[in-house]
Parts: structure tokens; sequence; C-alpha cells
């Protein structure tokens, strides 16, 4: 008999290895806000949700540790010279966690599936610059339709309505993803259930028990997987941030996308450097009903705007957690100048003053008090800061009420163009460009709850929209930004959102950045 | 007995079907639906969403719609949690709430009634008062404030235990919500023995069994504890529904994945057909549990026949 000494050499010195530990697999224990409400790319919307489907798929572009745009499903690409084209070239190596390779087919049926009226995508709108995928969606066009094409198994192209110079930035978000189209067709609706997911991320799906956890394990199918140094991920919901918190300290969770912000100075304590604060690309607004009287008038909307201390509710309300917003677009997105109303550099003093000025001007005093109603969704601190708003605002003769919903109820009043003075709002960007925030303030949008309308604004626009330079588009949107925002309050903007994670010290590549994105591809863990 | 039975569960058909009609046309009035959020969708996205899950259709037809589904036992999709239906999440989530809702509920029944039973036959006494004060604290301290102390006392400090998590049903991962969820009961319980085992105590039948000089043990549990027991069969009817279906608190605060939540997420979400859910099993266990309570009844008093 014939005994394979190497093999059993091998199998001997794993078997004492794994004993020792030496072979032990790296588990990262991921808090993440709340479950995924779905694995499906195609149907999900939330920041919890791409937290995840970031580490199991991989977007014609992706996201590297700092959020910039590096190649991903594509490993390159052209533009046309008109800037409507775009060519991708998929990896020769790219498959899918069961060994079959991605192919552009791939990429042709989930775009479809995306914009299919039948697939209800809260995100379609994703793929609106897209040739006749807005029209899809309304269900006047076929999928068949939609501008893109399979020229061969691994050319994928696009034809856009405009140049778009975000569009590379879109396909790194979850709704662009590619599912596998022989996945689909064979499981249909339970395509996405562990077990029958493929992807073709770095990880895959192993198990989903709602309200417990989400397992992913590394993929070795991945075009990458020689540097994945985690093998194994469990999203961890944690709804409730106090216990995340002490789970955090006890070692059961290695990090946690969100703190109790009213305990940041113990954590801070206790944590250290462990605890991230920085800031987010989102604004937390109110927002004035522009077409009702008396809001109509922008000179009252920016008295109100100017009585307002956002430093004080930055500090005292958000405790740091928020940076004081004076333009509806945060900062940090490169080539874009932010406009702020003027009054960003004056001191609250000489502002309040200057408020007051207008609105004795308006022939507002003690005989004629101004009624202001903030109407605000469910959560501490929009309360807090809207008790904090009431209080700055009475010593200027304004009489604040306050009126909670719960969330539903308030963005269904806000969504049906209910009747409201100032209402409270927020928006964190899917991509990183102003268009995604100025889109709010467009004549006839669904998320413009202020009923804002303004020509110049929208032709400002439409001019930044079909515009071929990126110099000259970013202008156009600047000068948006200081026509509808700063001079007329389209939003009020209040506060920069900022992220507050904690972080183990064991992880390593965890990189602080404004979209808050951190694939665990480029993590370890020690 | 068997008939009886039979007739009861009978007549809950036409009492689900009236908690599910009143539920189903309560949900509605509730402004919003479940796709209205901060992010808000444009119209077209909203309508398509809309259609997919027949909300665009007449109330009353998507009443009938829901109806028939629920007759052949499916409860629909959920449509905050789209990969998973209804009956899904329950299958996962019901055996964790169970499992811990039964158990703090033996805990309490057993230590409870131990407790009132010291308490009552030390009158006025020490370990008497003892009893009550615990029982008085425990029943006032809410859930919310002993699980973040026990979480503290037990996993950060002493390390005995996990913070959280169901780790796939581990023992040690159960302690924490079995004990929180059962402190309150085991209160209500101790006290509601006290009581009953005071006035069971001063009954004719016992002043008699002593005269004829049985032992103190056989007094207590044999003759007086019978008596006694009615009023804590009525508390754990109802009792014992609420708790094997789990408890948003317990569950949010220890992480655990039972069925508890979905009762307040579940509406806060507008999520029709989960809270629809919800409610069925609710009432459900209720109807169930009410029906045990009467038929036990009938074993601990012979004065009570379903015949």
């Amino acid at each position: 008999m014939r005994v394979n000494y190497k093999s059993w050499l091998i199998g001997t010195t794993m078997l004492v290895m794994s004993a020792t530990g030496a072979f032990a697999e790296v588990v990262f224990n991921r808090g993440n806000s709340a479950d995924p409400e779905s694995l499906d790319p195609h149907k999900t919307s939330t920041v919890y949700e791409a937290n995840i489907l970031r580490d199991l798929f991989s977007g014609l572009t992706v996201q590297d540790a700092k959020a910039e745009i590096i190649p991903g499903a594509a490993e390159s690409w052209t533009m046309s010279p008109d800037g409507k084209t775009y060519t991708f070239k998929l990896r020769a190596d790219g498959k899918w966690s069961d060994g079959s390779p991605v192919t552009a087919d791939d990429f042709v049926f989930s775009w479809r599936r995306l914009v299919d009226p039948a697939t209800a995508a809260e995100y379609a709108y994703m793929l609106s610059p897209v040739v006749n995928a807005d029209a899809i969606n309304k269900g006047e066009k076929k999928p068949e339709e939609l501008g893109v094409k399979a020229i061969d198994p691994l050319t994928f192209e696009v034809t856009l309505n405009a140049p778009t110079p975000y569009f590379l930035e879109m396909l790194s978000h979850q709704s662009t993803y590619a599912v596998s189209k022989a996945n689909v067709e064979k499981f249909g609706a339970d395509f996405i259930k562990p077990g029958n997911l493929v992807s073709n991320g770095a990880y895959m799906l192993a198990e989903f028990v709602p309200n417990d956890h989400v397992k992913a394990v590394k993929n070795p199918n991945f075009y990458d997987a020689a540097n994945v140094k985690i093998d194994v991920v469990n999203y961890i919901p944690t709804e409730d941030r106090s216990t995340a918190m002490k789970r955090f300290e006890a070692g059961e969770l290695d990090s946690n996308d969100d703190i109790p912000t009213e305990q940041l100075a113990d954590l801070k304590a206790k944590f250290g450097d462990q605890v991230r604060i920085g800031p987010y690309l989102g604004t937390y607004y109110y927002v004035f009903k522009t077409p009702k009287d008396p809001w109509s008038n922008a000179k009252l909307r920016h008295a109100i705007s100017m009585a307002i201390d956002r430093d004080y509710l930055a500090e005292k309300v958000w405790q740091n957690t928020m940076i004081p917003a004076y333009s509806f677009v945060p900062p940090g997105i490169g080539g874009y100048e932010t406009k702020t109303t003027d009054y960003a550099e004056t001191s609250q003093l000489d502002r309040e003053d200057a408020a007051k000025k207008i609105l004795a001007e308006l022939g507002y005093g003690p005989d004629k008090p101004l009624k202001l109603e903030i109407r605000y969704n469910t959560s501490e601190n929009h309360k807090n800061t809207a008790v904090a708003i009431q209080e700055q605002l009475k010593p200027l003769g304004i009489e604040v009420t306050l009126l909670n919903t719960d969330t539903k109820t308030h963005y269904a009043h806000l969504e049906n163009h209910g009747d409201f003075d100032v209402a409270r709002a927020g928006w964190i960007a899917d991509y990183k460009d102003p268009e995604n925030f100025l889109a709010l303030c467009k004549s006839g949008t669904g998320n413009n709850y202020g009923e804002y309308s303004n020509r110049e604004y929208d032709d400002l626009l439409a001019a930044a929209a079909a515009s071929a330079d990126p110099a000259e588009r970013m202008k156009k949107l600047s000068e948006a930004e200081a026509i509808g925002v700063a001079r007329d309050l389209c939003v009020m903007p209040l506060l920069y959102y900022g992220f507050h994670t904690v972080v183990s010290d064991k992880l390593k590549g965890w990189e602080d950045n404004v979209m808050d994105v951190h694939p665990t591809r480029f993590l370890s863990k020690e | 007995m068997l008939r009886y039975v039979l007739r009861r569960l009978l007549t809950a058909i036409p009492t689900l079907f009236v908690i599910v009609t009143i539920s189903f046309f309560l949900m509605r009035v509730a402004p919003g639906g479940p796709f209205n959020q901060e992010k808000g969708l444009n119209p077209v996205i909203k309508a398509n969403l809309e259609r997919v899950y027949h909300l665009d259709e007449p109330l009353w037809k998507q009443y009938f719609l829901y109806l028939g589904s629920l007759l052949r036992g499916d409860f629909g999709p959920s449509y905050n949690l789209p990969d998973f239906t209804v009956g899904e999440l329950f299958r996962i989530g019901l055996p964790v709430s169970i499992q811990i809702g039964a158990s703090a509920l033996t805990l309490a029944l057993i230590l409870g009634s131990a407790l009132g039973i010291v308490a009552a036959l030390n009158q006025n006494k020490g370990a008497d008062y003892a009893v009550i004060a615990t029982a008085t604290a425990g029943s006032t301290i809410p859930t919310f404030v002993i699980a973040p102390l026990f979480q503290l006392l037990f996993a950060l400090t002493l390390k005995w235990l996990p913070v959280g998590g169901w780790g796939d049903g581990a023992l040690v991962n159960k302690i924490g919500p079995i004990v929180t969820l059962a402190l309150p009961q085991i209160a209500i319980v101790a006290r509601l023995m006290r009581g009953s085992m005071i006035e069971s105590l001063r009954s004719h039948h016992i002043r008699t069994a002593r005269a004829l000089g049985l032992s103190d043990y056989s007094v207590v549990i044999r003759h007086a504890l019978r008596g006694a027991l009615l009023p804590i069969i009525s508390y754990a009817g109802p009792a014992a529904a609420a708790l094997l279906t789990g408890s948003i608190i317990v569950e949010t605060i220890f992480q655990i994945p039972g069925v508890g939540r979905y009762f307040v997420d579940a509406a806060l979400n507008r999520d029709y057909t989960l809270v629809m859910g919800t409610v069925v099993v609710i009432a459900i266990f209720t109807i169930v549990f009410n029906l045990i309570v009467d038929l036990l009844y009938a074993i601990v008093d012979p004065r009570v026949r379903y015949d």
C-alpha cells in the first residue's frame, strides 16, 4: 500500500495549527444600527443595508477605504468624447460566489430589473441618467429599451441622456449592483435566501436571522480574495445604542456605526480614540411652506433663520456630533464651492439684531406677534432641537408651537403637501455630488416639501445637467445654491450631520471619511 | 368536557374574525403608509410599490384579499422586511419568545408562589415584611431599568454572562432576558399568593383540618394551597399569553430575536400585514390560555363543572 506521505503531513500540520489557534478564523462582529430590510440590492435603500451589500457585492466601481472610487467588477472603462457613452470592460477573472463568470449580460439583466416597475425599486431613480430609464419606470416603455448593451460577455455599454459627471460615483451605490441572472431565474423571489444567494463581492451570505445577525463568510471566488484578511463578518443589529456600547465594552462587538450621543462625554472618557466623530455628507434642515403667507416672504424666512443659534444646537443639543450649517450642500465635495447665507460669519448677537429689524419692518411686534408651528417626527433629539429653537425665537416675540407626529405620519403629511408652517427634514447624500442635494428644491420634485418654485433656479440646474465641462457644471450648481438656498432659503439648513462611531483598536485599516463607508475587505483584525 | 372545549374553540372563530376586521380598518385610519419615509419616494416609484402590494386597490377589496389569504394560512409578505413573509418571521421569532416567556412564567409561578406562602404563614412578621417590600420594589421598578442594571452587574462587572445577543440559543444568553422578564411577575404572583393564602388559611375547612390534627404540611400544601391557587390561575392565563408573545423591552435591550418588538415596530412602520399577523397570534394565544384557565378551574375547584 502506498501512503501519500505528503498529504498526510499537510493534514497533520493543519490539524495541529488549527488546534493551536494558528488557523483560527478572524471574525468581525460589526454593529449595524438596524437589520437590513432586504438583501436584494434592487430593493434596498438604507445606509445599514448598504454596509452589508458593499461587502457581499461589487459594483462596476467600488469605494475604497477612503470612499474614493476605484475599479470594481469593471477593471477599466472609457467615455465617449460627448460624455454620453460609457464602455466598461469587466474583469476576466470576475466570478460569482458559485464560480460562474460575472458577465455583461448579468448587468443588462440587473439594470433592467432595477427600473422595471414590477420590481418597485425605491432607488430606481439612480439610473435616471440612463436613456429611457425614467420612461420605463413610469411604465411608458419596456425594460428592454433601457440604454444598456452587452457588446460581448465582458463588455458592457451604457448610453446616457446627458453627460453625468457623478455617474461613476453612482455605480458604487448598491442599487446599481448586478445580481446573477441565472440565480434569479432559478430561485425567483427566494434567490435572496442564505444558501441560494450568489454574490460577486469579497463575502458571501451564510445566515440571516432577523433581529439577531447576518453572517457573511469570505468568498474564495472574489477577484481580490488574496487580500481579504477577515474571514467572517457578523452584522449585528444594534437598535438599542446603550446595549451596543456595553457589548462593545465587553468585546462582543468590534465596532458600531452609532453611539448614544447624550453619553458622549462618558464614552470618550471610557473608550478614548476608539470613539470616532467627523463630518458626514448630510444636512439636517427645516423647511418653510413657501407658497403660504407669511412664509412666502424670503426676508421673513431669513429673519427666523438668523434668530436660530446653530452653535447652541450643535453643542448643547447634539453634543458636537453635528456641525452648524449655513448651506444645503455640506463641505467636502471636491471641485464644488458651497454657498452659505450671508450671515454665516456674523456673530449671533448681530444676527438677532438684524432679525429684530426685519420683524419690525414687517410690522410684527407685541401687538401683532408672529405665530409659527414647527412640525417634527418622533425622536428625542428632534424634540430637543425644536424646543431649543422655540426658546431662541421667544425673545423676538415669535410664538412657536410644536407639533410632533410619528415618522410615517410626518412624511406622509409632507409628501401629500399638507398644511404646515415649518417642518423638520434631513438628507444624507446617496453619492458625492451637490446635485443630489440641490434637486430637492427643483420645482415639482416629490421631496420638495416647501414647494419652492423658481424658474432661475430650475434653469441653472438644467444648464448644469447639460454642461459637458465638469468645472462649468459645478459653477452652475454653485450659482443655483446661491439663489435657491442662500438667497431664498428653499430649505433652512441647521446642521450638517456628523458620523459618530466606535471602532475597536484591534481593527486596522478603518479610515474616517465623509461617506462613512468602510468596506470590510480593507480591514484587518489583530 | 371535550364538548365544552370544542364549543369554546368554535366560538373562537367569530371572535377572531371580529378582531381581524376591527384591527384591519383601525390600522388604516392611522395617517401615512408603509412607504412614507425620511427619504421621500418620487410618486412614480411609490405608485409602483403600492401596485405590487395591492395598496392601490379600494380598501374593501384589500380587506377581502387579506381575509382570503388568511384563510389559506398565508399572513402575506412583510412590507418593511420584503425578504420574509410574516409567517416566516413568526416561525423564526416565536420559538425564541416562547422559550424566554415560558421559562420566565415557570420561574415566576414557582418562586412567586413559594414566597407568597412563606409570607402568608409568617403574616406580620419579619419574613412577611421582607417579601412584601421586595415584591413592591419588584413590581414598581420598570424592566427598562432592571435590564441595563443586570447587564452592568453580571456582564460588565462580574463578567459571568454576555451583555446581549442570542448566541444561537446558548443558556448563558437566555439567563438575562428570563430573569428580567420574570422579576416583576414573581412580585405579582407572590403578592397574589400571599393574599389568597391568608384568606384560605382562615376558611372553615382549614380550621376543621387543623382541628382534626393534620400536620402543618398537609394543611398548607394539600388543603389551603388548592383554594389559594384560583387567583393565581386566573392571573397566569393572560400573563402567559402576554409573556409567550414576547416583550419589546427585554428583546430590544438584550438584543434577542423574538417577536415582541414586531407589535410596536410594525405599527410604527405601518407594516400592515405584520401588524395583522401580530394581532392574530396574540389573539389566538389569549383565547387558548383563557380556555386553559377555565379547564384548570374545573380541576382545582370541584365546584366547577363543564358537563
